[in-house]
């Protein structure tokens, strides 16, 4: 890899530094501009590190509020059973150590575009030129009966963001006797994951097919169908773990009873052992508080050639939070690949260049159906200056025939692959 | 003769120091190659499971993405991928790869 330091030189005439430029190498030039970037998720972390791999001069300091990363791809398999939550997290030192990024432990809590500011939760205010906002999903617990307060949403877990729920749900499972139910509510699409749910519900069953064979996996979804995946999911289900997986589709939820473990449906209620509720989502809270939510009350509208908004100029939004482009999925995969568009356009704005005008994404989501089994889905997506979106390229893109072991060691080598291109 | 060469060969060496530039520059190729590195790491260098592409000799390369666009290579997903991109677009990422340390 090319270290940093040596090409500091070139980029710092290019950014307009040239006198800098010729105290040498070894003294870091003064940066010529510095980009926040919120969020240290697949996301956030990515375009912090791409910033500086592609561009040292333009200093980078990442706002994130817990201390490690914890991957939600691979996460559902610490309910199978088969992974510990330990292997699916990776610190934030590197970020700094090997790349100069300053990472803050903190929480952004305003914005204010207009004077260029962040305001962080313990008071400090973070000045920059260009702003990148990556902070994930926010549950609407207000739109869920039931689950409004604290207490109620720590007894029926969504485990959807990956850390201390998944390992709490995981114990909710270990404790449920043999014969008990686990139900899995879905939410209207777009959530995050369009085949996690289901992958979910793969991995439930391969543990109580093991340890628990009278137990039962009812996964009931706000959706008319299966959003992804459905004819490899319904396959593994059948042959893999016949009679433990039902499926109810249009299952709207009305309300939840922390207390008695109900489910109130549109046509039905539901009581179980261990009951899991995906809540509706929208984009992270700081994209709602720095006004950068246009589209349903939820997502921020981008320009798809910079990841800009649509709404607050000089500031770019990427991964989940973002109003998604035509079949284009809420996916950590995603989320890398706009950091890099974004990375790559901020980095054109900050020093004079042009911005890409055709940048093509590229997205592979693996879903383990067994401890060792999995089903990818892959798309290709390019810039239509005619639509100005993102569109998937005709031809391109595709399922698995079948799930299969192969793509599981594929699944395993992506995943440690890409923690890498993100964080270390 | 004299002035001439005085003249040509400072204007040669900046050319051929822009070329450099230009090369080591292609910056639209850098971001589409970005993408691939999801799988097979930054650069194109992998932490294994999935071939590192980093220092891979150009032709070498392209004719294995052209094969797997044409489906005449076998794949799981690559000739999906591989479908998404004109024959230029892999030209010039497989030349990107080419050119990054091993």
């Amino acid at each position: 890899m090319t270290h940093p330091l040596n090409r500091r030189r070139l980029l710092a005439v290019a950014g307009g530094a040239a006198t800098l430029a010729l105290a040498g190498c070894a003294t870091p030039s003064r940066p010529v501009a510095r980009v926040v970037v919120i969020g240290g998720g697949f996301g956030g972390a990515t375009a912090a590190k791409y910033i500086r791999l592609w561009a040292p001069e333009i200093e980078v300091v990442l706002v994130e509020r817990e201390a490690a990363f914890v991957s939600c791809p691979l996460s559902n398999l610490v309910l199978g059973g088969t992974e510990r939550i330990e292997n699916l997290t990776t610190g934030y030192g590197t970020l700094d150590k090997k790349y100069g990024v300053k990472v803050v432990h903190d929480e952004a809590v305003a914005v204010d575009a207009g004077r260029r500011e962040v305001r962080l939760a313990r008071g400090d205010v973070l000045k920059y030129d260009r702003l990148i906002v990556s902070p994930g999903i926010h549950f609407q617990y207000d739109q869920v009966p039931g689950l409004e307060r604290a207490d109620a949403q720590a007894r029926v877990l969504h485990a959807w963001k990956a850390g201390p729920q998944t390992v709490a749900l995981r114990q909710q499972l270990e404790a449920l006797p043999d014969g008990g139910v686990y139900a899995l509510h879905i939410p209207k699409a777009p959530y995050r994951c369009p085949p996690g749910p289901y992958e979910r519900a793969a991995q439930v069953a391969f543990y109580f097919k093991q340890h628990k064979p009278r137990s039962k996996v009812l996964v009931l979804d706000a959706n008319p169908d299966i959003v992804s995946k459905k004819a490899r999911f319904l396959k593994a289900w059948n042959e893999l773990y016949p009679g433990l997986v039902e499926y109810r589709p249009n299952s709207e939820l009305v309300s939840v009873d922390a207390a008695t473990n109900t489910l109130e449906l549109q046509f039905e209620k539901v009581r179980a052992g261990v009951l899991n509720v995906v809540p509706p989502q929208q984009a992270g809270k700081i994209a709602q508080t720095a006004g950068l939510i246009t589209a349903n009350n939820k997502w921020c509208g981008v320009d798809w050639r910079t990841l800009e908004s649509v709404a607050v100029p000089g500031v770019h939004v990427l991964g989940d939070a973002t109003l998604s482009a035509p079949a284009m999925p809420k996916s950590g995969f995603m989320a890398n690949n706009h950091a890099k568009v974004a990375a790559d356009a901020v980095i054109a704005l900050l020093t004079g260049r042009a911005v890409n005008p055709e940048p093509i994404l590229a997205n592979t989501c693996y879903s383990f159906v067994s401890d060792t089994d999995v089903v990818h889905v892959a798309s290709v997506h390019k810039f239509d200056a005619a639509k100005k979106t993102l569109v998937a390229v005709d031809g391109a893109g595709g399922l698995s025939p079948q799930a299969n072991a192969i793509e599981g060691q594929y699944a395993r080598a992506w995943a440690r692959n890409i923690w890498a291109d993100a964080l270390l | 003769m004299n002035a001439m060469t005085g003249w040509t060969l400072p204007a040669l060496a900046l050319l051929a120091g822009a070329s450099v530039q230009a090369q080591e520059t292609d910056v639209q190729a850098r971001a589409w190659a970005a993408s691939c590195a999801a799988c097979h790491g930054t650069q194109g260098k992998s932490l294994g499971g999935f071939v590192s592409i980093a220092g891979t000799d150009k032709a070498q390369l392209l004719e294995k993405l052209l094969a797997y666009k044409k489906g005449s290579l076998p794949a799981t997903v690559m000739h999906q991928h591989a479908k998404g991109y004109t024959d230029a677009e892999l030209e010039r990422i497989a030349a990107f790869f080419s050119r990054q340390p091993r």
